[in-house]
């Protein structure tokens, strides 16, 4: 046998050596995924719609639209997601990890079906994953229950109960005064910064949980909110947490009443929107100054 | 493409030069080899699959109608340039070389003819059938934003002959105060169509535009109802946020989208569109709309040597055109899109005058002639006696079977039907009108039937390039504008391969 051929052989044999595996451990995949796509556990339940991952027009939607980044398995590695570049655009999801960031459920519990339903009508912003509000409202919770099929985590977990968001208070000075209290004894300002510009001291080192680079949010450059922008979504980003990133849950450390606090406090910093007009109004009274970080790290 | 290259098409000799068409793949070919950077523009800047924005490329869907709704954008505040690649390049090629097999009725000098059996005579009618490799033009889509919220869109499009014209040259102002319904456009623009005509991916003569959007009585003067055609002017758009309702109002200078006012002094045009989206569960966002399209244009022109003098048409007269549009999913894998027309013209446009741009073209139905013919209404002029307003009504009707984002079936089937001719039954039997109608025209004249059917076949689909492949039949009708007063009658079979990267 001559050496030439020889290399082509040892070549062949190194091929195959990392493709088998993967393909063999693709095609279990899709095995199980196909199991549990007949699973009552997948169908999503959203007001009284009921999706159906089996309704014959979602796979086919899941392939227009989502396969490109998502991937056939659903392990967020279609043909696109080598293009995106964290942390300006953020790597499509895995779904077969179920790890979601827009939850109303506590920090490591699967969200509800109605928080994906909003997910995928809301799009995330900074990210390459569109707004999704053109489907019918059947067609976007038949792609719920579908992209439920892609884990085992929905056959063995439920999902977890909703937070409790005590209604809103009457906004006043002295909450917003006291809203800037729990910014800088929960330390938000580590990573968001002192006022918010997502320059804080840990910021340039935070990466996820799969070892990529992330940014913190910038409140300061009119970027929306990836989970939502009203203010119970503020109230819920924090106090639930975005699984999967560093942006932790402070159910343990932020009583009730004093998120509130926070959230007035969290409206100042952004520029003028739609939500919080009182809010500027009432920093600006009080001449409201950002935290003097040197002094917080002492 | 489209109008410009097509209808320049059919002015050319049918059997085009192979060693045009194997120039241009030789071309293709080396483009493609090295570099995978050719990406179809907006796929690659937002790594979005052709399938999110297209039933198939380039017909959009509710999708990629909500995203050109906006600008080009997908409102994920990383629309703005500063956030590509800089290498990023919002540059698409399209080019479409075919082979196509057309068969069509002439009129045929008898001495040169072959056959024994055509009768006496200088001219007869006969049916000549020819085939041959050809190329349907080339484009270069370039468009994106410019800063978040100001997007621009160039289209420069090339004939068979690498004749350039700009096709589409606009810039766009979207979310002005921050609201999606206000949106402005200003430039040369395809009109707000819900039934795209630069859309279509039939690409034959006659099946390569849609016949309702481009119908003229025969012999008539005003070319610029041509919804079809791009137009001058400016744009207001306002939708919903999710694109469920959208409403538009276009002011044009009635000029068929012709630059340097070629056309009247103070001659304008208005198109207005309303359409909703219903939700309609398992079938789909299903959309009903409207629109209508008013305006006026000259009919007297000063000339010099018998040419008008652009910007120096008067006596205005009135044309509308309106009618209903629909876009019905059933499914994932079936629709059906509709548009209906009303159309009537002022009885001068009827008689023929009207068109400065180019009088006497056979494309309107009136036999060639030197420019001196223009049908001018000098002072002075009437209208023949029992001149009258033409009228019609027509129709188009897409159905469309997607298999898959990769394979598709397009019927399509257009009817157009004159309900009130120019030349009424108090024409003078006898009477050459200046629209070049002979008496009363029979109520026939000009009716059309326009049938289309493909199959398009895409091998790969990728956010980065797209080839189909297409296979096309197409047959029109139409009653007394042949040669020599017989029917038109054309068909016509193409296999094509349309490019972008
Ligand atoms: C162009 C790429 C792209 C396409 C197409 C796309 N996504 Fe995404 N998707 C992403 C990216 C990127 C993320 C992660 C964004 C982030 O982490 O901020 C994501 C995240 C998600 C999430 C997770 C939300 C959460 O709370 O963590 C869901 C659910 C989702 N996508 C559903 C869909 C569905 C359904 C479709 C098709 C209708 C779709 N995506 C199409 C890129 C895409
Ligand atoms: C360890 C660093 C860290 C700390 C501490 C932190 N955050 Fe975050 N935060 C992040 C990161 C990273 C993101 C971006 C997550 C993403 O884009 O997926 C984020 C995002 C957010 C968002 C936007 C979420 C969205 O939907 O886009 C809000 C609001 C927010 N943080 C508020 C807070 C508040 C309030 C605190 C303190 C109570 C806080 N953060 C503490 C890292 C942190």
């Amino acid at each position: 046998m001559n050496a030439q051929l020889m290399r082509w052989l040892r070549l062949l044999a190194v091929l195959g050596f990392f493709a088998v595996p993967t393909l063999v451990l693709a095609q279990l995949t899709q095995s199980q995924q196909e199991e549990w796509l007949h699973t009552p556990a997948v169908a999503s339940h959203i007001g009284n719609l009921t999706g159906n991952a089996n309704s014959g027009t979602v796979k086919y939607d899941y392939r227009r639209y989502c396969v490109g980044c998502h991937g056939e398995l659903g392990d967020g590695n279609g043909e696109v997601a080598q293009w995106l570049d964290p942390p300006m655009w953020p790597k499509p999801r895995d779904f077969e990890l179920a790890i979601f960031k827009c939850r109303s459920t506590p920090t490591g519990t699967l969200p509800t079906d109605e928080d994906l339903y909003d997910t995928i009508g809301r799009g995330l912003d900074r990210s390459a994953m569109p707004i999704w509000n053109t489907f019918t409202n059947q067609e976007r919770a038949d792609l719920v229950a579908w992209i439920k099929h892609f884990s085992p985590r929905w056959q063995t977990e439920k999902a977890g109960t909703p937070i409790q968001i005590p209604p809103e208070p009457e906004i006043t000075p002295d909450r917003v005064k006291a809203g800037q209290d729990v910014f800088a004894r929960v330390q938000c300002w580590k990573c968001h910064g002192v006022a918010g510009q997502a320059n804080g001291p840990s910021a340039s080192t935070l990466t996820d949980d799969q070892s990529r680079p992330i940014a913190p949010f910038n409140f300061t450059d009119g970027s929306r909110p990836k989970c939502g922008s009203t203010d119970q979504d503020i109230y819920r980003i924090f106090m639930t947490g975005l699984d999967g990133t560093p942006m932790p849950s402070f159910a343990d450390n932020i009583k009730p009443e004093e998120a509130w606090d926070l959230v007035f406090f969290l409206r100042t910093l952004q520029p003028h929107n739609q939500y919080n007009k009182r809010e500027k109004e009432i920093a600006k009274q009080l001449n409201l100054k950002p935290l003097n970080a040197l002094k917080l790290s002492q | 493409m489209r109008i410009g290259t097509l209808l320049c098409v059919r002015r050319f000799s049918y059997v085009q030069s192979f060693a045009t068409a194997t120039l241009g793949l030789i071309i293709l070919f080396l483009s493609f080899t090295p570099s995978a950077n050719a990406l179809p523009a907006f796929a690659r800047k937002y790594g979005l699959r052709c399938s999110a924005c297209h039933e198939t490329w380039p017909i959009l869907n509710n999708f990629g109608l909500k995203f050109r709704d906006n600008g080009y954008q997908l409102m994920n505040d990383h629309d703005a340039p500063i956030w590509q690649n800089p290498s990023y390049w919002p540059v698409t090629f399209r080019i479409t070389p075919i082979w196509h097999r057309l068969s069509s009725l002439n009129s045929v000098d008898t001495y040169t003819n072959v056959s024994t059996t055509l009768p006496e005579g200088t001219l007869a009618v006969q049916r000549i059938t020819s085939s041959g490799f050809d190329l349907s033009g080339l484009d270069f889509h370039t468009g994106g934003t410019l800063e978040k919220n100001i997007s621009f869109y160039v289209l420069p499009s090339s004939d068979p002959t690498a004749t350039f014209h700009f096709e589409t040259v606009m810039a766009r102002f979207d979310n002005l105060f921050g609201s999606s319904w206000l949106n402005i456009k200003v430039g040369r623009f395809e009109l707000n169509n819900l039934l795209s005509e630069k859309r279509m991916v039939q690409l034959t003569g006659n099946g390569g535009i849609y016949q309702t959007y481009h119908f003229i009585p025969v012999g008539d003067g005003n070319i610029f109802g041509q919804m079809g055609s791009n137009q001058l002017g400016m744009e207001y758009l306002g939708h919903s946020y999710n694109d469920r309702t959208r409403i538009s109002a276009a002011l044009l200078t009635s000029s068929d989208g012709n630059e340097n006012l070629i056309t009247g002094a103070n001659t304008y045009n208005g198109f207005f569109t309303f359409d909703q989206g219903l939700d309609l569960g398992k079938l789909g966002v299903d959309r009903l709309g409207a629109y209508a399209f008013v305006g006026e244009a000259a009919t007297y022109y000063r000339t010099s040597s018998g040419t008008p003098i652009p910007g120096s048409g008067i006596t205005n007269k009135g044309f509308s055109r309106e009618g209903f549009t629909g876009q019905f999913y059933f499914g994932a894998h079936f629709d059906v899109n509709f548009v209906t027309q009303h159309g009537s013209d002022n009885a001068w446009f009827g008689q023929g005058y009207g068109n400065p741009i180019n009088p006497g073209s056979a494309e309107n139905g009136i036999p060639s002639c030197p420019t001196s013919c223009l049908a001018n209404a000098t002072p002075g002029t009437t209208l023949p006696l029992g001149s009258q307003a033409p009228t019609w009504n027509g129709y188009t009707l897409e159905a469309r079977y997607v298999y898959s984002p990769q394979l598709i079936f397009i019927g399509e089937f257009e009817a157009e039907r004159m309900s009130r001719q120019a030349n009424g039954p108090g024409y003078v039997p006898g009477f050459t009108g200046p629209n070049g109608i002979t008496g009363a025209a029979p109520s026939n004249l000009g009716n059309i039937n326009n049938y289309d059917g493909l199959i398009r076949y895409n091998p790969f689909m990728t956010s980065r390039a797209g080839m189909a492949l297409q296979a096309e039949y197409n047959v029109f009708h139409q009653v007394g504008t042949g040669p020599m007063g017989a029917n038109t009658n054309t068909n016509e079979l193409l296999l094509g391969l349309d490019f972008d990267f």
